[in-house]
């Protein structure tokens, strides 16, 4: 049976993969997921620890990132459609002015 | 070796591979796709950490709400594929500079990483008997214990929400 430790170091592993793309992608829908990524190896900690500590607590804070993930997506999302529509691009270099 | 070592190890190479290929991929809609079997995989993961609930969820909100949105909006926006001899030069991270501090920060990391699993003492072991597995347990205490984080929640999905039409609604007078 696997133990805390080995979901501890699955989960920096998946979260090492999420900032690598948030730092190395140039299309702002990847950069989204790979913050997905970085969640979902944080919601990984979580039930490891709760399972360790044999409590809900660690069940009920994902189902909170989660619902922060679902409102973040949207807003995000949105917010690319609109420099989408202004730029034609989703490259986040090209967008480098506040206002025009 | 268990079957349980035996399915952990199958479901975290699956979410390992899938996340890479995540970043890997230069269309956005495999990118999503690939996303959906690495959350299918820390389902999987769950399951075998005795949390049921938070498997179900994972994938009727992670991979069945939040994931065809980002599906949606991948199709809406007919993206462009990532335009990489232009990022060649533009690439910030491609400098000098950045490039090297990345390069010690991941070598840190790798460092660390590797001393911490190499230190012995830690009391981190097996999991113990007696895992909260019942909705209804985690429901009592999410309306008791969590009620006002439950509330502050809602609040938080209704502004969500009304941010997303604002934000991606057409301004009036334009096309």
């Amino acid at each position: 049976m696997p133990d805390l430790n080995q979901y501890l170091v699955l989960s920096a592993i998946l979260f090492g993969i999420g900032t690598a793309g948030v730092f190395l992608r140039r299309n702002s829908i990847t950069v989204l997921l790979s913050i997905e990524i970085m969640l979902n190896a944080v919601n990984l900690t979580f039930v490891a620890f709760g399972r360790a500590l044999g409590s809900a607590d660690g069940q009920i804070i994902v189902f909170f990132v989660m619902t922060v993930a679902a409102a973040e997506a949207a807003v995000g999302l949105a917010i690319v459609i609109g420099l989408f529509r202004h730029r034609e691009s989703l490259n986040p270099d090209v967008f480098t002015t506040l206002k025009w | 070796m268990g079957s349980e070592l035996l399915l952990f190890y199958a479901f975290g190479a699956i979410a390992i591979v899938a996340s890479l290929l995540v970043i890997a991929q230069k269309n956005p809609i495999y990118s999503v796709l690939l996303l959906i079997a690495s959350f299918g995989a820390l389902s999987g993961l769950y399951v075998l950490l005795e949390a049921p609930f938070v498997a179900v969820i994972q994938i009727i909100v992670y991979a069945g709400a939040i994931m065809v949105l980002f599906l949606f909006v991948v199709m809406l926006l007919n993206a462009p594929h990532e335009d990489t001899e232009h990022d060649l030069h533009l690439h910030p991270l491609l400098r000098g500079g950045p490039l090297r501090f990345g390069a010690a920060l991941a070598v840190a990391l790798i460092v660390e990483l590797g001393w911490a699993l190499t230190k012995d003492g830690g009391e981190a072991g097996a999991f113990p008997g007696g895992a909260v597995t019942s909705v209804s347990a985690i429901g009592r205490s999410l309306f008791t214990d969590y009620a006002f984080a439950f509330e502050v929640t809602s609040i938080l999905i209704l502004v969500a929400m009304v941010g997303a039409v604002v934000l991606a609604r057409r301004e009036p007078g334009t096309k």
